[in-house]
């Protein structure tokens, strides 16, 4: 009965989806506190590089190897700088916004006023994860275009010689660069799925932010556990430096297919668990 | 189902903007909300009543689907919650435990956050609607102020703005006027008035007694999780004991004609007082005139929503549980 009594139908807006998802954007890269990360993240390929060329050897042939390479080729810089931030400065930004997700909202009180619009719990959940995920993407690419700035204005872009010894042009070095970004925003939403998830669990913010990095750096641990060999393939972390296969002539796809296919098996578990903790959930807050 | 079955759900289904049917919440071992049967007519203004930590808003969090009921029905504009939110919630506005928006965003900006996110909100006319609706609450002029800098009744009154951003059948507002000066709580009376009067259904709980007995045309009165009185306000009221006061110069006249009517009479100043019960207030004008007692004046008390809830709820000042 009141199915037929209540089939009022509700106009909905082409587009809609679209319109939340640049609030969610906007919501995320227009707060203050995740400029700044973007600021950080774009201030070490800069400081690396300046470093380098600061104590740049005189002359050829001095100096470790992998920094002459830098001090040879600005190219080099971004594959430096990714290297270095990817263990610790790029997961502790993606744990800052994805574990914010949903507790940042609960926590605010505004989770209830979004829920009584109503925003779904799907959609919800949809929006708030593609947020999180545009500002891993501007994370990667802050290292990665600053990296490219600034080693061709302190060394010059050459052709590059990759690790197999072959040597390509700049133009398909910079593609190289792209394309090692792309891996690293594949490897990364894994850890945007777990701090979803987590994020699903708490009212607490900045608990949620702290879980979500503890755990990629307890999977960093793990990883350098010799006696745990046997799982290392399968730790979130364990493919994340990777991208050195891109770096090669013959690059390996199929291992990166593969790998990208477990970073990419990590987010759909951890999103599916958000989705059924999310789905379920109470709030009181 | 009967062809009068029928006619009774389709009844209930259209008369009623919020039906519930034995809602019940536990937490943990404690009945936050206990079997609670809340009916709200379509156009009421329904003053919802209770102490703190009687579960009001327990149920309020019921009706909008933010919390699952461990039994019981909720029909909201005649549909069935949680499972009619995406039909029902676009037509209700709501106001829960308070406004709560970002810090670090406007005014505004946090109006364009909600509607952004509203998949029924027309993109076309958000700039006009956000403007009306701050216009509607008196924020106009802080529109572009950080949240963060709002005061208690500035952000009260962007959490009605948010509430009023789409044309709504149901308002649910929970102490809507808390943190309000005097000027704004009368605004606030004034805003759901003209509401009610376009015929949206206001559901509004309150500790405020004497606000609520202004604007409400029914009330609902909860202590301690169950739901002990609900119906028009009038009613509600004259089902409590009226007191008669006569004033008269000759006493006691007056008192054995009261007392003839089997009232029991007190002498309070310079008049007479008795519990009405069932006798009708004109019988005793009558009587007391017909035994030759001067009769100056007869008056009818009933008892006012305040002492109504003391006498349902207990005086006490502690919060029960």
């Amino acid at each position: 009965m009141s199915s037929v009594d209540g089939a009022v139908a509700v106009t909905t807006f082409r587009g809609a989806f679209w319109r939340l998802y640049a609030s969610e954007a906007r919501l995320v890269l227009g707060r203050r506190r995740n400029q700044a990360l973007l600021v950080v993240l774009s201030g070490i390929p800069v400081l690396i590089g300046v470093a380098i060329y600061a104590s740049r050897p005189t002359r050829p042939g001095e100096g470790p190897p992998f920094l002459g390479q830098i001090s040879g080729n600005g190219l080099f810089l971004v594959f430096t700088a990714l290297s270095v931030c990817t263990p610790l400065f790029l997961p502790l930004t993606v744990g800052v916004v994805s574990g914010d997700s949903i507790a940042g909202e609960a926590g605010l009180g505004t989770l209830r006023y979004l829920l009584t619009l109503p925003v779904t719990r799907t959609r919800l959940l949809v929006a708030k994860t593609l947020g999180a995920l545009t500002f891993t993407l501007s994370a990667v690419l802050a290292v990665t275009l600053t990296g490219l700035v600034a080693g061709g204005l302190l060394f010059g872009w050459h052709d590059v010689t990759l690790l197999s010894g072959d040597t390509v042009g700049i133009g398909n070095g910079i593609g190289r660069a792209f394309l090692v970004a792309a891996y690293l925003v594949g490897a990364l939403s894994g850890l945007v799925a777990i701090g979803v998830f987590v994020s699903t669990m708490t009212e607490n913010a900045i608990a949620a932010m702290a879980t979500t990095v503890g755990l990629a750096v307890l999977s960093f641990v793990l990883d350098s556990v010799p006696q745990l060999s046997a799982i290392h393939p399968y730790l979130l972390t364990h493919h994340w430096l990777g991208f050195g296969e891109l770096l090669r002539q013959g690059v390996d796809s199929s291992a990166l297919l593969r790998w990208t296919g477990l970073h990419l098996a990590y987010a759909a578990v951890f999103l599916s668990l958000a989705y059924a903790r999310l789905g379920s959930k109470d709030v009181t807050s | 189902m009967t062809a009068t079955e029928a006619r009774t759900e389709l009844h209930s289904a259209t008369d009623l903007a919020v039906r519930t049917r034995g809602l019940t919440r536990r937490f943990g071992k404690q009945v936050a909300v206990d079997a609670v049967d809340l009916e709200v007519p379509r156009g009421a203004v329904y003053g919802f009543l209770g102490p703190n930590g009687s579960g009001k808003t327990t149920t309020i969090r019921m009706l909008l689907g933010l919390l699952s009921a461990d039994s019981g029905e909720v029909e909201l504009l005649g549909r069935p919650m949680p499972h009619g939110v995406p039909d029902v919630l676009p037509r209700v506005g709501a106001l829960i435990e308070g406004p709560a928006f970002h810090p670090y965003l406007t005014g505004a900006a946090n109006l364009r956050r909600l509607d952004a996110c509203d998949r029924t909100a027309d993109p076309r006319t958000s700039a006009e609607r956000i403007a009306t609706s701050l216009a509607r609450v008196g924020l106009t002029a802080a529109a572009d102020k950080k949240y963060r800098n709002y005061s208690l009744g500035m952000k009260q009154r962007l959490g009605l703005a948010a509430a009023l951003l789409q044309p709504r059948e149901l308002l649910v507002l929970d102490e809507p006027t808390n943190g309000l000066d005097p000027q704004g709580t009368r605004e606030v009376r004034h805003l759901v008035r003209e509401l009610a009067a376009d015929g949206t259904t206001v559901l509004v709980s309150s500790h405020l007694l004497a606000e609520v007995e202004q604007v409400a045309t029914h009330v609902g009165i909860m202590s301690g999780g169950a739901l002990l009185r609900q119906g028009e306000l009038h009613e509600v009221l004259s089902s409590e004991a009226a007191v008669v006061r006569v004033t008269t110069p000759d006493v006691a006249l007056a008192r054995a004609a009261m007392t003839g009517l089997g009232l029991d009479v007190q002498t309070v100043g310079e008049g007479l007082a008795a519990d009405l019960g069932d006798v009708a207030a004109e019988a005793v004008a009558s009587a007391v005139v017909a035994s030759g007692a001067r009769l100056r004046g007869l008056q009818v008390e009933r008892p006012h929503l305040e002492e109504l809830f003391v006498s349902l709820t207990g005086e006490g000042f502690d919060v029960l549980r």
